[in-house]
């Protein structure tokens, strides 16, 4: 039986710690919709994704208020709709109507944000993908609600460098069209390596083409738990870190644990995973950030850094596993610039640089994220980022992705809104030296070899 | 005493006053809300509840009775929470 101790830990991560269900994402296959007429596919998209979440909204609340448990986010996912619009769309507009429907589905059934707006191009385009790359600017000016993400890279397949450099023009442009609101569009899209077919969290969430026809996965988060939990441990061992993180993550967990259960019977759709991810927001206490420096680091950036977080990377993970009877998606510690406030202080404080953020990616989920940059940065510099990020993840065998923003108007010294979850950022500094060369080069980077590790 | 299922833990903080626990009872038995097991301290004067309760035969769905409590709460200026046990099950036991 519980008892008044374990009911007041509970209930002391949910009320001072921000221990919360991040996101119950219900992940829908759109393959059925396909239809050669655009009409009629829209008709069929919209039918489908408003009759299979009908209920997410409020099932969501049902188990929030049974549990006490905060779930912020209640999400949707579809197929990557290059696969879905490829027959119908014969143009970059037409590939924006889905995009609208989309939007209209999702606000029909009251979810903040629907991902699967994507393309899946890790070796090649093909002239759907192509179209649906070029329309991404368009449609996420046009819509609120939807999330774009595409696969340009992966361990197998290597990089597709057309695509690479097809990107950093499209981010320009997407940044471009939204730059009387600080470019805001730009945290709608996301580059990934090796991009996994279950992850919940957005904006890089689509339901691959492996999955089942809906699906639900779940995002965790708490880093204000973990923070606390290492508050009461200051200077001792690595051995009593660990176990005092892995403790904690399971904990975490298994909330997250009970909260897909029952969302999943209170829907009839099967459970998928759990995303066992430190994910922070801008509220105080709840940053990632502030974990590595109570780890032991001045600020997150110092020397030691990267050995830090590939320690609360793995003991997150160590705990987590244990908790949950399926574990997927990006799952590990989260770093966003904008998205903690720790990261921010960090940046404000000289302590990081994209370099070093560069250098974390190796070591956790997921990459550069959430990285506001100068509107003047040429589309072959982003493009260059984009690449090493996709290099990491080729080589290390892990999911990679970039979420930047380059904010039009908007120099190193700025700073801008992004609101809510978002939060802000500071403009971060981009190397100036040239990389035109090297991008203009057509083809893909081959596979790497799997033998002779260094 | 049964395990698990369908069991509902409310908890009572807040400023020690006199008949906090009569008045959260006088709800739960005009409810038809089954008391199971109570166990309560006071720490540097701040009274502390927790109380197992069967919900199943209330008159009331889980959420007007949540709401309810919660307000009651207010009136006797102490926080009430109720929540399914599961959670606390989940998280404390393998």
């Amino acid at each position: 039986m519980v008892n008044l101790w374990e009911v007041n830990e509970t209930n002391a991560m949910i009320e001072h710690e921000n221990l919360d269900v991040r996101t119950i994402t219900l992940g829908i296959s759109l393959l059925d919709c396909i239809n050669s007429d655009l009409k009629q596919l829209n008709q069929n998209i919209y039918q489908k994704v408003t009759t299979v979440a009908k209920d997410l909204a409020s099932v969501g609340e049902k188990i929030e208020a049974e549990f006490a448990i905060p779930i912020v986010n209640k999400r949707i996912a579809v197929t990557p709709i290059a696969l879905i619009g490829g027959a119908a769309c014969k143009t970059a507009e037409d590939f924006a109507e889905i995009a609208k429907t989309l939007d209209r589905a999702a606000k029909a059934v009251d979810v903040n944000l629907i991902g699967g707006y994507s393309a899946l191009v890790s070796k090649g385009m093909t002239k759907a993908d192509e179209l649906l790359i070029r329309s991404i600017p368009t449609a996420l000016c046009e819509t609120e609600r939807v999330c774009s993400s595409v696969n340009l890279a992966s361990t197998k397949t290597g990089i597709n460098m057309d695509a690479v450099r097809l990107m950093g023009e499209i981010l320009l442009e997407t940044a471009e069209r939204s730059k009387d609101r600080d470019s805001v569009d730009c945290m709608k899209l996301v580059v990934f390596c090796n991009a996994p077919d279950d992850n919940p969290f957005m904006a890089g969430a689509f339901h691959g083409v492996t999955e089942a026809d809906a699906v639900i996965n779940i995002g965790v988060s708490g880093p204000g738990v973990v923070k606390t939990a290492l508050e009461k441990v200051r200077g001792e061992s690595f051995e009593v870190l660990c176990e005092t993180i892995k403790k904690t993550a399971f904990k975490v967990t298994r909330v997250g644990q009970l909260v897909a259960q029952e969302a999943s019977r209170l829907l009839h759709i099967p459970f998928g995973i759990i995303d066992l991810s430190l994910a922070p927001t801008p509220a105080v206490g709840d940053s990632v950030a502030d974990i590595l420096c109570e780890i032991g680091l001045e600020y997150a950036g110092a020397p030691g850094t990267t050995a830090a977080l590939a320690l609360l990377n793995d003991q997150v993970k160590k705990g987590g596993v244990m908790a949950s009877s399926y574990v997927g998606g990006l799952s590990g510690a989260f770093i966003p610039v904008s998205e903690d406030q720790g990261m921010i202080d960090s940046v404000l404080a000289g302590a990081i640089t994209l370099e070093k953020l560069e250098a974390m990616t190796c070591v956790c989920s997921v990459g550069l994220d959430m990285i506001a940059i100068p509107g003047d940065t040429k589309a072959s510099s982003i493009s260059g980022i984009i690449a090493d990020e996709m290099a990491l993840g080729m080589v290390n065998q892990k999911t990679t992705a970039a979420r930047l923003i380059p904010v039009i108007g908007k120099n190193v010294g700025d700073t801008v809104e992004f609101g809510g979850l978002f939060g802000y950022a500071p403009i971060m500094p981009v190397n100036k030296f040239s990389c035109e060369d090297f991008i203009q080069r057509k083809g893909r980077i081959p596979a790497p070899i799997h033998s002779f590790k260094n | 005493m049964e395990q698990g299922a369908d069991r509902t833990i409310i908890t009572v903080v807040g400023r020690d006053t006199v008949g906090i626990i009569a008045k959260v009872c006088t709800y739960l038995a005009e409810n038809q809300i089954n008391v199971l097991d109570i166990s309560q301290t006071i720490v540097q004067g701040f009274f502390n509840m927790m109380m197992i309760v069967d919900m199943n035969h209330a008159v009331k769905p889980f959420g007007d009775c949540s709401k309810e409590l919660e307000k009651l709460g207010e009136e006797i200026g102490v926080m009430i929470k109720c929540q399914r046990e599961e959670i606390f099950q989940k998280m404390h036991r393998i």
